[in-house]
């Protein structure tokens, strides 16, 4: 059914759908509305999940594991600072390989303190051995929840999974979505199905200790498993498409979408909700009969590198916008995705932008200028950009720096 | 695509006027999308929301900028606040005063509706919550959600009498608008 939801109710809703068994929760603007709206859920009998209200974030993960081994379905939601403190126990779930999902509300990291968006929390988890889904709109971010319980509970995978919204900017929009009925979630999400459980009667030891004789090959089967939920969310995404009608990029394993980009000779790659206003300049440049594509990574971990270079092969410039820096480098998108070409043979320029730290508003301008400057790149070899000039801030207000202290 | 922006004070319900108002174009047929303005609210401190209207999707995750309408629910806000700003040529300011557009400390080229909702508010809910009554002057002096829509969502965001009411209240100003 069509209806007006915020992002944040939406989610709750997908939630409920998935119907899981325990959800530990903890607030953090802005994700708590999030869990505030299951609590009412749960209050009002709509859902009969145990609601556990911990003492922190760290807690809220090390229950979701606990209660995850036990072989129940999980949901949790966090953001920032908050993530942080669940990182700790989550890099045991991957290597315990337990599936949980949690909901993350993108929330920039302090210091400085602020509650807007950015990608930073859940960029600084990539080595985790977690899925990540980021979600342009409010349908894509209630979809995903449905597509992360499907993916991380699979026996080939069982993997943390989390689903990403951008905190505010999808979370507090009101917008058009369509609802999942029981009866279309039952068929695209089967009950959970653990293969190994804490069980009192037949006690087994997870993730307890591995000497160095043990250790790396259960790294690497996590490495295994992460890359193998690509073929996963592949037909995921297939059977989604099946039972609710909405398709997310079936023709890219589900793993990328691309707008416009079938001539593009500039294509602009970035995730999240900020994608909803490059269609636009898009749309701009297109009428003028510029040819400017847009290519959305769907999932940021496993890395889409073969999809990537399909549907960016054939362009003459790219310029990666992303709300992540890694400090040091440059932003962690643009690092994988000049690894993927680079390491495939291509020599497209690929320019990094940061954007959108904190909330700050990535407007039609900054996209423009971004756009423009890709263009002058057409034509010319990555080695023209070289290692001096890494990333371009967009916009940085140079009169609120200190002053270069090598002058 | 039509842009509205709506200037209130923390307290107000700015934000759930503009989630009505979304909810509203929604049950008009429209495409719609409402959002605040992600700052930190305080009580009586100048807000913002805003509204998007359109006949198709809406995608855009940008502010608004350059809104075709203006809402203010509070007119001890034009002192304070730009309300003009950015304002589209041939924009409407639809301001919650109990003077006459000319009377209104505004030099704008712009359409100026006014309407006492505050006093049709004290009326209908004895209380100043304004946000219906306003809701039935934007649904007048715009079109751009029917009345009959207007009133389904305050019913379903105001359960029982008060809900009727506040459809009372939306209703007056729609009639005087």
């Amino acid at each position: 059914m069509k209806k007006m939801l915020a992002g944040y109710d939406a989610v709750a809703e997908a939630v409920k759908a998935c119907d899981p068994d325990v959800i530990p929760a903890y607030p953090i603007t802005p994700q708590t509305d999030i869990v505030e709206r299951i609590s009412e859920m749960i209050a009002d009998g709509e859902l009969t999940s145990e609601y556990v209200r911990v003492d922190s974030e760290f807690n809220a993960a090390s229950t979701a594991i606990g209660a995850s081994a036990a072989g129940a379905r999980i949901f949790t939601a966090t953001c920032s600072q908050g993530l942080k403190l669940m990182s700790e126990p989550i890099f045991s779930a991957s290597g315990m390989r337990l599936p949980l999902v949690l909901g993350i509300a993108n929330r920039s990291l302090s210091a400085p303190l602020s509650i807007w968006g950015d990608h930073t929390d859940t960029f600084a988890e990539r080595d985790g051995g977690m899925i990540q889904f980021y979600a342009e709109d409010v349908q894509e971010a209630m979809d995903n929840i449905a597509l992360a319980y499907r993916v991380a509970e699979d026996k080939d995978i069982l993997l943390p999974a989390l689903s990403c919204l951008d905190g505010f900017i999808l979370t507090h929009v009101q917008e058009k979505v369509d609802t999942f009925t029981q009866r279309e979630m039952k068929e695209f999400l089967p009950e959970r199905d653990p293969v190994h459980t804490l069980d009192p009667s037949n006690p087994t030891t997870m993730g307890a200790y591995a000497r160095p004789e043990h250790w790396t090959e259960t790294r690497y089967e996590v490495q295994r498993a992460v890359k193998r939920s690509k073929d996963k969310i592949g037909e995921a995404v297939e059977e989604f498409a099946d039972v609710f009608g909405r398709e997310y990029g079936l023709e890219h394993n589900g793993l990328l979408e691309t707008y416009r980009t079938e001539d593009a000779d500039v294509i602009i790659v970035a995730l999240g909700s900020v994608c909803g206003t490059i269609r636009y300049v898009i749309d701009e440049y297109r009428e003028k009969g510029e040819k400017v594509g847009l290519v959305k990574p769907r999932v940021y971990r496993p890395f889409p590198a073969e999809e990537l270079n399909k549907v960016l092969g054939d362009a003459e410039a790219i310029a990666v916008m992303e709300k992540d820096v890694s400090l040091g480098y440059q932003g962690g998108l643009a690092i994988d995705l000049k690894s993927a070409l680079y390491s495939n043979g291509s020599r497209i320029p690929v320019l990094n932008y940061i954007v959108g730290l904190a909330g700050r508003d990535v407007t039609k301008d900054v996209i423009k200028k971004v756009v423009e400057e890709t263009k002058e790149m057409r034509g010319k070899d990555p080695s023209d950009i070289g290692l001096e000039e890494e990333e371009r801030w967009e916009p940085l207000r140079e009169e609120l720096l200190p002053g270069d202290k090598d002058d | 695509m039509k842009q509205i922006r709506i200037h209130g004070r923390g307290g107000q319900g700015s934000v759930t006027m503009a989630s009505m108002l979304a909810k509203a174009a929604f049950e008009t047929g429209k495409e719609s999308q409402g959002f605040p303005s992600f700052g930190v609210e305080r009580l009586g401190a100048p807000i913002e929301a805003f509204v998007r209207i359109d006949n198709k999707k809406i995608t855009d995750r940008s502010q608004v900028y350059n809104p075709d309408i203006v809402i203010v629910q509070d007119s001890s806000l034009l002192k304070l606040v730009d309300v003009e700003k950015g304002l589209k040529e041939g924009g409407m300011i639809i301001v919650n005063s109990s003077e006459g557009p000319g009377d209104l400390d505004l030099e704008t080229d712009a359409e100026i509706v006014t309407v006492n909702a505050t006093d049709i508010a004290m009326k209908h809910l004895g209380r100043p919550i304004m946000n219906t009554a306003l809701c039935g002057a934007f649904a007048k002096a715009t079109g751009l959600v029917d009345r009959e829509s207007m009133a389904r969502v305050i019913k379903e965001t105001f359960e029982g009498e008060i809900g009727e009411k506040n459809v009372k209240a939306m209703s007056e100003a729609y009639e005087v608008c």
